[in-house]
């Protein structure tokens, strides 16, 4: 109702204007086209229409006139267009920069001085609007311009205009704009893209080849963007050969493609009579049912695909149905046909060239992507030692096992989170949530050492029960207490990103910090055991209590420190893992049989098995992970079947501790 | 000459008793013989907790008997059922598909009702083609052997490879824990041809078979108080030989076992396989009651709990394992099903849905403590207070 008011309105009003209109050539009694219009204007009047009613599809040459006009004001002519600040007098239908002023009034800016030559009321003008492809045409016509803008930003923004969508107008300008860049950065820039752009559109093959050849050494993405399109291939068939085209190679049918895809790519190609499905023929057999028989034969007896086969021939026979095509058919028809691969790009000195390119980058590719793949695996390993590093305390050196460690890194992540609710300032925060994780989990540990522990020193195996026991405990109490929803636990700023090296390594900064976290826990491990007197006691409790407790050491608060001090670590690495994954309740649990295996697989009782343990699962689980990549459930699988045969040959692990210090 | 096992064992007579007049009783009140007083879904309740009972009675021979802390037992469970979910589900959807095949004016071939069982089967997880390990699944002769075979080699192969290396104590649980984890992440993948984590489903309806769930549920009820009785007398006669004697001495002291010149791996091997099995077959007729399995089924955590019920019943004692299996798991779902009244403390409404798992890890803690003989260490309460 109100749509079509509308349209009434704005008939009525065009008639009104052109009554005006008339009106006023009759009364001035002269032509419009004698008016003082400025040398734009005039181009943009010869193609008012198109330029009013836009579309993709027919802009392209209007622009170019537009551009070939050489005017020195085209540039901001476009870019007015582009932001649709161009509106159109309805009375004379010329074109105007419009800014919106007082009211419904607009100030109009004339196009080819500059200067303000009016006001106008919003009924009277109608706004061009560019729909987004026009828009885009506009944005590649007004590059040129912006090639050689003064300002870098735009010279900047017409470069990253190329990159995303190149074309082969855009090579002329680019190669004017290089000698006079002022800017290195640019310049490097500028140079690269004039390359990338005469792989796809330089003028003759040998400038085309010379480029794929320079760029053959490159890593970027945007270089195999490049050089893939011209390598790509369609299928085709053919009765003979065809020599007008670039023939990437022929296929040979049962051999390089199956028969029948390449039958049915005959029949695509209206070349040979249509293959009958199994389906098909059911559906044919079903239509021609006759009391109680297809074709002779009893429908019962169809159940039975030979007497299927009978039942259609009989069919056949009576020119029901069409003939089945037979194996002897197919294969005539193929004979008869070739099938071949035809590049797009017509020329084969340019296609071998691209070829040869291509294959020289996935070989220094493949070399970066191993790079990477050891640089994720060193992550992941650091990430596991981080995580059992407590383990190697609590259960390598005082040998309790501890199914709660894994909650105890949970609480760790939980404790930063909460420090992140109450300090906004997310360095603050992590520096603030470090010692006190350590604090929170040191005193669980103690707590739970001197409550539960203590008293199961020589029953090993009820010790994994009852601290299983107080892991499921810990993780409902955080559902209860935090709910089921993942909360986040956020890096500072300066860990964003990630250290790109090319564009197939790259390492996130996270990682690198929970690397360089892994090594201070590693030192400070060192440290403790080897230089300071807890270290002492501690090894002198581990390997033999009585002649220690003799010696004037009291075992028992040596175990209650040692296993604090194997918790309060758990905890910083709950911090440490909670920001790069989501803090929940689970959180510990998804470690905490990948923590044990990387103590076992590694030796227990030593630091350094816990590191080549880490190393060792790390790695392999990536490496697995590289040679099936869409799978990492199976990476997981393999790897603990892995773990569980190497334990075989080595029952102790990596680094076995020798003679009596390792016990039985 | 040797007292037979069962004189040896007087609670043998007692628990069949017991577990007798358990199931006669049931029986008479179940909704599946009129009276109506105990529904269908509370027989199955009933039936699953005797299937966990028997799985229980497997956990406490190789753990508490044989002192191996095995953390795998569930993932043998599970096994189970998922060989007899096979022909389940294969069965039916075989109905189905040739229902509504018939439909159609030409009969199909044996090919199409094959290529349309796959389909229903494995739409699910986008594939059609039916796997290798289903090569069995039409026969349920050959599906129920594999019932035992499937688990039983694998427990095979694995306590093979642990005690031939001599693995023990605790290093033994973590290992069996991993080949847990292993099995459970390697059937959450949608190509290990179990259709990945949607499991197998519709197990309650039995093919061909047109009795209410009502009847059902009773022959599964008393296939399990079977299973579970046939159960308990096969370990009670294993425990009171002379196999029972040795293994009880690989419990207390291996070295000296060996010493004595018994082939240790081999008595734990056997051991280990046989209540592979038995759980294999708990779990082979648990799934069928619950209607569903899924890989998070065999996830470690749950043989974890099967040994917390072992330890809350009483290790070493079978009516201890059967105790603790069915007082826990039974206690568990009235806590966790949303039965138990909530108690409003005024600042603060304690939900036994959110708390009984804190409850649950605690009191296993005091067990453990306080209380290592369980719930079956009452009985010997009783006993002494009958000799004073």
């Amino acid at each position: 109702m109100t749509h079509s008011l509308r349209i009434a309105y704005r008939q009525s009003r065009a008639l009104i204007a052109c009554g005006l209109l008339a009106l006023s050539l009759l009364c001035l009694g002269q032509p419009l086209a004698a008016q003082e219009l400025g040398p734009l204007q005039q181009v943009l009047q010869q193609d008012a229409d198109l330029i009013v009613k836009s579309s993709r599809t027919s802009i392209g040459p209007v622009i170019d006139r537009i551009v070939a006009s050489g005017l020195p004001v085209v540039p901001a002519f476009l870019s007015a267009w582009q932001d649709k600040n161009i509106w159109q007098r309805e009375a004379d239908g010329l074109f105007f920069i419009a800014t919106e002023g007082e009211g419904r009034s607009y100030a109009l800016t004339d196009l080819d001085s500059g200067s303000e030559v009016g006001t106008a009321q919003k009924d009277a003008l109608s706004q061009l609007k560019p729909n987004s492809g026009v828009r885009g045409l506009i944005a590649t016509a007004l590059v040129q311009f912006q090639l050689s803008d003064p300002i870098r930003a735009n010279r900047e923004a017409a470069l990253t205009a190329i990159e995303r969508r190149p074309a082969q107008e855009l090579l002329a300008p680019l190669r004017a704009s290089i000698a006079s860049e002022p800017d290195a950065v640019l310049m490097a820039r500028k140079l690269r893209l004039e390359r990338l752009l005469t792989i796809g559109y330089g003028a003759d093959p040998a400038e085309r080849v010379a480029a794929i050849t320079q760029m053959s050494t490159d890593l970027g993405v945007d270089v195999r963007a490049a050089l893939n399109p011209l390598v790509s291939t369609s299928l085709k068939v053919a009765t003979d050969l065809p020599v007008d085209v670039n023939v990437a190679r022929r296929l040979v049918p049962g051999t390089d493609i199956d028969r029948l895809q390449a039958y049915d790519m005959l029949v695509a190609a209206d070349l040979a009579p249509a293959r009958r499905s199994s389906s098909d023929m059911k559906s044919l057999l079903a239509e021609h049912v006759e009391g109680g028989t297809v074709g002779g034969v009893a429908l019962a007896r169809l159940s039975n695909p030979e007497a299927r086969i009978i039942a259609y021939a009989a069919l056949v026979q009576e020119g029901k149905v069409p003939a089945l095509v037979s194996d002897e058919d197919i294969d005539a028809a193929l004979g008869a046909h070739v099938f071949f691969e035809t590049y797009a790009e017509p020329s084969p000195e340019v296609t071998d060239a691209a070829r040869a390119a291509l294959q020289s980058i996935a070989t220094r590719v493949d070399l970066n992507q191993a790079l990477d793949l050891g640089l994720d695996a060193i992550s992941l390993a650091s990430i596991y030692f981080l995580a059992a590093i407590g383990l190697a305390i609590t259960f390598g050196l005082m040998g309790v096992i501890n199914m709660a460690h894994g909650e105890f890194i949970m609480m760790g992540a939980y404790t930063g989170y909460v420090v992140q609710q109450v300090i906004p300032n997310h360095t603050l925060s992590i520096l603030v949530a470090i010692p006190l994780a350590f604090a929170v989990t040191f005193a669980a540990g103690v707590a739970m050492e001197r409550l539960v522990i203590r008293h199961l020193y020589n029953r090993p195996l009820e010790t994994l029960l009852a601290t299983f026991g107080i892991s499921i405990a810990l993780q409902q109490l955080a559902k209860n207490i935090f709910g089921t929803q993942a909360r986040p636990l956020t890096a500072p700023a300066w860990l964003d990103g990630a250290l790109v090296m090319n564009d197939v390594v790259a390492i996130s900064y996270i990682r690198i910090a929970i690397f360089v976290l892994a090594l201070i826990f590693l030192g400070f491990f060192l440290f403790l055991m080897k230089r300071t007197r807890l270290g002492l006691e501690t090894r002198a409790v581990t390997q033999n209590p009585r002649m220690a407790a003799a010696m004037g050491i009291n075992p028992g608060r040596v175990n209650m420190l040692t296993f604090g001090l194997g918790s309060g670590i758990a905890g910083i690495a709950g911090v440490a893992i909670g920001l790069y994954a989501k803090v929940t309740s689970e959180l510990g649990a998804d470690y905490i049989v990948q923590s044990f295996m990387t103590v076992v697989v590694g030796g227990v009782g030593n630091i350094w098995g816990a590191l080549l343990g880490a190393t060792m699962i790390g790695t392999l689980q990536k490496g697995i992970e590289w040679l099936n990549p869409s799978n990492t459930l199976a990476a997981q699988t393999y790897m603990i079947i892995f773990i569980i045969i190497f334990i075989q040959f080595r029952p102790r692990g990596i680094i076995a501790l020798k003679g009596r210090a390792a016990g039985d | 000459m040797r007292k037979s096992f069962i004189a040896q064992n007087p609670s043998v007579l007692t628990f069949l008793l017991c577990l007798a007049a358990f199931t006669l009783g049931v029986s008479l009140l179940a909704e599946g013989f009129g009276v109506g007083l105990i529904s269908t879904s509370f027989v199955k309740t009933l039936g699953k907790t005797l299937c966990l009972c028997l799985v229980a009675i497997a956990m406490d021979l190789i753990w508490g008997y044989c002192g191996i802390l095995s953390l795998g037992h569930f993932a043998f469970f599970g096994l189970g059922g998922y060989m007899v979910g096979m022909w389940l589900m294969y069965a039916r959807t075989e109905i189905i598909v040739e229902r509504s095949l018939a439909q159609g004016v030409i009969p199909p071939t044996p090919q199409e009702v094959v290529d349309g069982i796959g389909s229903q089967i494995f739409g699910v997880v986008g594939s059609s083609e039916f796997p290798v390990i289903w090569m069995f699944s039409d026969s349920l002769t050959l599906q129920l052997l594999l019932v035992l075979l499937v688990p039983g080699l694998l427990a095979l192969v694995f306590g093979w490879l642990a005690f031939r290396s001599r693995v023990t104590g605790v290093y033994l649980s973590i290992l069996t824990q991993a080949m847990t984890l292993a099995l459970a992440l390697y059937l959450f993948q949608n190509d290990s041809g179990l259709r990945g984590n949607n499991g197998l489903s519709g197990l309650q309806n039995l093919p061909g078979v047109t009795a209410p769930q009502s009847a059902i549920s009773l022959w599964f009820f008393w296939a399990s108080a079977l299973a579970l009785a046939l159960g308990y007398l096969l370990s009670a006669w294993v425990i009171s030989g002379k196999f029972g004697s040795v293994i009880r001495g690989i419990r207390d002291n291996e070295a000296r076992v060996r010493f004595l010149g018994y082939p240790v791996e081999s008595f734990k091997l056997m051991l280990f396989t046989l209540t592979a099995m038995i759980a294999a077959i708990a779990g082979a007729l648990y799934y069928p009651q619950a209607g569903i399995i899924n890989p998070a089924e065999i996830a470690p955590i749950a043989s974890i709990y099967l040994a917390v019920w072992v330890a809350i019943g009483g290790r070493g004692r079978l009516y201890g394992a059967v105790l603790g299996a069915a007082f826990v798991s039974l206690v568990s779902t009235w806590f966790t099903g949303g039965q138990a009244p909530d108690i409003n403390l005024g600042f603060y409404t304690l939900q036994w849905v959110d708390w009984w798992q804190v409850i649950l890890g605690l009191s296993f803690v005091l067990v453990t403590l306080f209380a290592p003989k369980g719930i079956g260490g009452l009985f010997d309460l009783l006993k002494r207070g009958d000799k004073a």
